[in-house]
């Protein structure tokens, strides 16, 4: 059977990849609701197994998929516990708007 | 064995000072006086066991109790030497500090700081010991550092009186002067030789492999600089008169017998410095018999019109003093050394008894107040009586032979010198005697309660005064002219001076003659003045004339006021004002930049998310472009 | 262009474009949904390169778990419709460069590094299906593994405790 990426080429997976990340980033700096900051946190994690599972196929090893795995069940971790977080900030300031935690200022 | 004899030695007097300071108050006055006086008198003891031993074997102990410091060749160690001249200084420093100590207790028995005094007296008389007992220029420099500071506490002793402040001050500020000139001498001679060691010294310079005269000259002349500070020779000696605002005992024992003759010892230590044959040190040796003679005859004139009992006492061991260095700039160590000897016994006979005028007149010291103490105080008037008679070269008592001595080898090496040193001594005898007249003869001036209160001081008082009496009497005994014991005794130290013993002769007889009749002159003309004509010296205003300036000291304070007090006083002001803003102002400028740019950097912290992620971003691209992009 | 190829840019224009919808559009609950759209497309994407078991695990915990997490979050707050101000004109134009600037600095890497892209060379033999990822999980990765066992039950119990209510 023939490697998939002879007819894709990996360089096409790691140029989507790069773009998905900086789209990740993007949307980090751009919004000011902390869902969608998250939202944006997990399409970067996406890029990155995107990017894992390619060069999985290119070196025709399992290594790869087995980090994704584990990247996958620490997303998932992290996601609980950040809308936890959320949940109490909504609870104590009546806002998700990051500009609104000051706190720290000083 | 000895080394631990000479530890006591030493630290006793420490011992003595360290109770005193730390227990003294709880332990009470007569404790403490007791506690003091008993550390002296045990170094007293331990000095005349070595004393006896070298009289006996003639051979010095040296002791070496570490290695002090040790770079490159220079090498000195922390060392004391017990040779016939310190022991005879010894001996008469803690026996004369011994009886001053006991001395001090009655008479400083109302004083509320009588602890701190005897501990301050300890401490001198530990660090006095040091001083002579040193092995090396240092240790001596050890020892007469810390005579320097006991004098400032002890003049300043009571010091809610801002002139006794100003008076310890003039006399730290001015040995301090002096030091330096020492200090340079020292330098120079650690250059030249590579070695403090005294008897190093002695064997480098015998040798005679030096030629470099200029230097060691110069360095001959530094150290008798020093010695002009702590001996209050021309230029540096005003601080003696006004350091009288000291305790009596303070003066007696400080200003007397032991610290001024400091500058003595360190010349007489070094008299193979001082006595080498050539040209150079021939002209610092004229330069300290000059200035010797000099300061004799100019603090005899002052001493003439001073009305304070202590003040003229003052000038007169400043004259003494100037007799002495009159001996040393002329060769005749062992003269020098003999006069110190008798000075020290009747001039501290001479305070302490003007010490127990005062404490029975409780207070009074101008000699204008006084008088007719002969009836009420006969053991104060018959030792100074005694003493007196000594100072003025009276025969047989002590001080005529030491004096005598001095003005024979004056005779012998310059005529001019001598006739300085013989005009200094008509006057010595004159104003002394005008003490001992205006004191004790005729009727008394004071205030009638004063008059009730006279009595004869306690036995703590009189006893030492008896002493030191029969020594200025029979003192002159150890060095009688063509028997000297005085002269065998230290013999080993004068290497290869053929030991000018003066024999009997004609001369001799006639100039001691002349002595005795210029002394007997002084005496009459101070008995026709104060006696016959009754006369009484005039209250302060109405003094004029030449008599004003020698009652003025000849302006001599007031010229060094102008000449140095002044300009340090303007330049620490102008360093105040200037230099000190500007050196603040840098440091606090400092201070404030970086306060600022804290300040600024704070700004950073502003708590938005949203900026601290920028600059995550930023960084990371950052770091990333230099890791990979930017080789 | 191969069916492989296209099917590939389709996926890839559906990731990309869904992750900025993602990020542009208002409602929260929008932004959800299209979040999940690219989960899909990025899973489709693993399905092509034939690794089943990831394909389906990608989509039971991120589509399954995490969106609907979201979701739920979104509704507790009620942020259904959600008239919010946007940052600063200055941040968001900063925010458009650093993006263009990362995208280039990642890309130039790449490209300045030069790759040796060779051959793609099969072994034949299988070695993404479940059977042998299982086998490897549990004896080359056995103690990572167990490790991420105990950090689900540490998040478990994070969350619980976080958001528990105060008595008051």
């Amino acid at each position: 059977m023939d490697n998939v990426l002879n007819q894709i080429g990996i360089e096409n997976y790691i140029f989507l990849s790069v773009i998905l990340f900086c789209i990740g980033v993007f949307g980090v700096l751009y919004r000011r609701n902390a869902i969608i900051v998250f939202m944006s946190i997990e399409i970067m994690l996406n890029a990155v197994n995107l990017l894992f599972v390619a060069f999985s196929t290119y070196h025709q090893d399992p290594q790869g998929q087995i980090f994704v795995f584990f990247s996958m069940a620490v997303a998932a971790a992290e996601v609980a516990v950040g809308l936890a977080i959320v949940v109490s900030i909504f609870r104590n300031l009546g806002s998700i708007d990051i500009d609104n935690l000051k706190n720290l200022k000083g | 064995m000895d080394t631990n004899l000479a530890l006591v030695l030493l630290l006793a007097p420490f011992l003595g000072f360290l109770i005193n300071v730390f227990f003294g108050k709880s332990l009470g006055k007569s404790v403490s006086g007791f506690i003091g006086t008993g550390t002296v008198v045990v170094s007293f003891v331990v000095t005349l066991v070595f004393f006896l031993q070298i009289n006996q074997n003639g051979k010095p102990i040296q002791i070496s109790l570490f290695d002090w410091i040790s770079i490159n060749g220079f090498k000195v160690d922390f060392g004391f030497l017990l040779d016939q001249l310190s022991l005879l200084w010894l001996m008469f420093v803690t026996g004369i500090g011994a009886l001053i100590h006991l001395y001090s207790i009655s008479y400083m028995h109302d004083d509320e700081n009588m602890h701190k005094f005897f501990a301050y007296l300890n401490l001198f008389v530990f660090f006095m010991i040091s001083l002579v007992m040193g092995s090396n220029l240092l240790v001596m420099f050890i020892g007469w550092e810390g005579v320097g500071l006991c004098s400032y506490l002890l003049i300043g002793f009571w010091y809610k009186n801002q002139d006794y402040n100003d008076a310890a001050k003039k006399a730290f500020i001015m040995n301090r002067i002096g030091d330096l000139g020492l200090l340079i001498g020292i330098f120079i001679l650690a250059t030249l030789f590579s070695t403090l060691d005294f008897a190093q010294l002695k064997t480098a310079i015998l040798s005679g492999t030096n030629t470099n005269t200029c230097w060691i000259a110069a360095a001959a002349l530094a150290l008798f600089i020093g010695a002009c500070g702590k001996s209050a020779q021309i230029p540096l000696y005003t601080w003696l008169p006004d350091a009288m605002a000291g305790p009596t005992p303070v003066s007696a024992l400080i200003h007397a017998a032991t610290m001024v003759t400091a500058g003595i010892f360190m010349i007489t230590r070094l008299n193979f410095l001082f006595g080498m044959d050539i040209d150079t040190m021939h002209v610092v040796n004229t330069i300290i018999a000059v200035i010797g003679a000099v300061t004799a005859l100019v603090a005899a004139t002052i001493g003439l019109v001073q009305n304070d009992i202590k003040k003229v006492l003052a000038y007169s061991t400043v004259s003494q003093l100037g007799l002495m260095f009159l001996a040393l700039g002329l060769g005749a160590y062992e003269v020098a050394v003999f006069h110190v000897i008798t000075h020290a016994f009747f001039k501290a006979c001479l305070f302490l008894g003007s010490g127990s005028v005062i404490h029975a007149l409780h207070g009074e010291q101008d000699m204008r107040k006084m008088g007719g103490l002969k009836k009420a105080m006969p053991v104060t008037f018959i030792t100074m009586l005694i003493s007196s008679l000594a100072i003025s070269g009276i025969f047989p008592l002590a001080g005529f032979w030491s004096k005598d001595e001095i003005l024979m080898v004056a005779y012998e090496h310059n005529k001019v010198l001598y006739i300085i040193g013989s005009i200094a001594s008509i006057m010595t005898a004159f104003y002394m005697f005008r003490l001992m007249y205006l004191t004790f003869f005729k009727d008394f001036r004071g205030t009638e309660e004063q008059k009730h209160h006279l009595h004869e001081s306690p036995a703590l008082i009189t006893f030492p005064l008896i002493v030191l009496a029969i020594l200025a009497a029979i003192g002159g005994a150890i060095s009688l002219p063509g028997n000297s014991w005085l002269n065998n005794y230290l013999a080993p130290l004068f290497a290869e001076k053929a030991g000018e013993a003066h024999g009997l002769g004609g001369e001799q007889y006639m100039l001691m003659g002349i002595a005795m009749a210029g002394a007997l002159i002084g005496i009459g003309y101070a008995y026709s003045k104060y006696i016959k004509q009754n006369q009484i010296p005039e209250e302060d205003s109405e003094i004029t004339g030449f008599s004003k300036v020698l009652y003025n000291k000849y302006y001599v304070d007031e010229a060094y006021e102008f000449l140095f007090v002044k300009p340090v006083n303007v330049l620490s002001r102008f360093f105040r004002d200037y230099v000190e803003t500007a050196v603040s102002g840098v440091v606090f400028g400092l201070a404030k930049v970086t306060g600022e740019l804290g300040y600024q950097g704070k700004k950073l912290q502003n708590g938005n998310i949203g900026f601290y992620l920028f600059v995550f971003v930023f960084g990371v691209c950052a770091m990333i472009t230099y890791i990979f992009l930017a080789k | 262009m191969s069916t492989v190829l296209l099917i590939f840019c389709v996926l890839a224009a559906v990731s990309v474009g869904t992750a900025f919808m993602t990020i542009f559009s208002k409602n929260p609950i929008h932004s959800a949904i299209y979040l999940v759209i690219c989960f899909f497309s990025i899973g489709f994407q693993y399905l092509l390169m034939n690794s089943q078991f990831l394909f389906i695990v990608h989509l039971i915990v991120y589509a399954g778990a995490i969106m609907i997490l979201f979701l739920f979050t979104v509704m507790l707050m009620n942020l259904n419709k959600e008239d919010e101000v946007h940052k600063p004109r200055i941040t968001r134009w900063a925010a458009v460069v650093l993006f263009i600037l990362s995208c280039i600095v990642l890309i130039a890497i790449f490209i300045q590094s030069k790759p040796i892209v060779g051959p793609y060379d099969t072994t034949g033999e299988d070695y993404q299906s479940i059977k042998v990822l299982g086998k490897i999980l549990l004896n080359e990765y056995m103690v990572p593994f167990e490790f991420a066992s105990v950090l689900l039950l540490v998040a478990m119990i994070g969350a619980v405790l976080l958001s528990k209510k105060e008595k008051s």
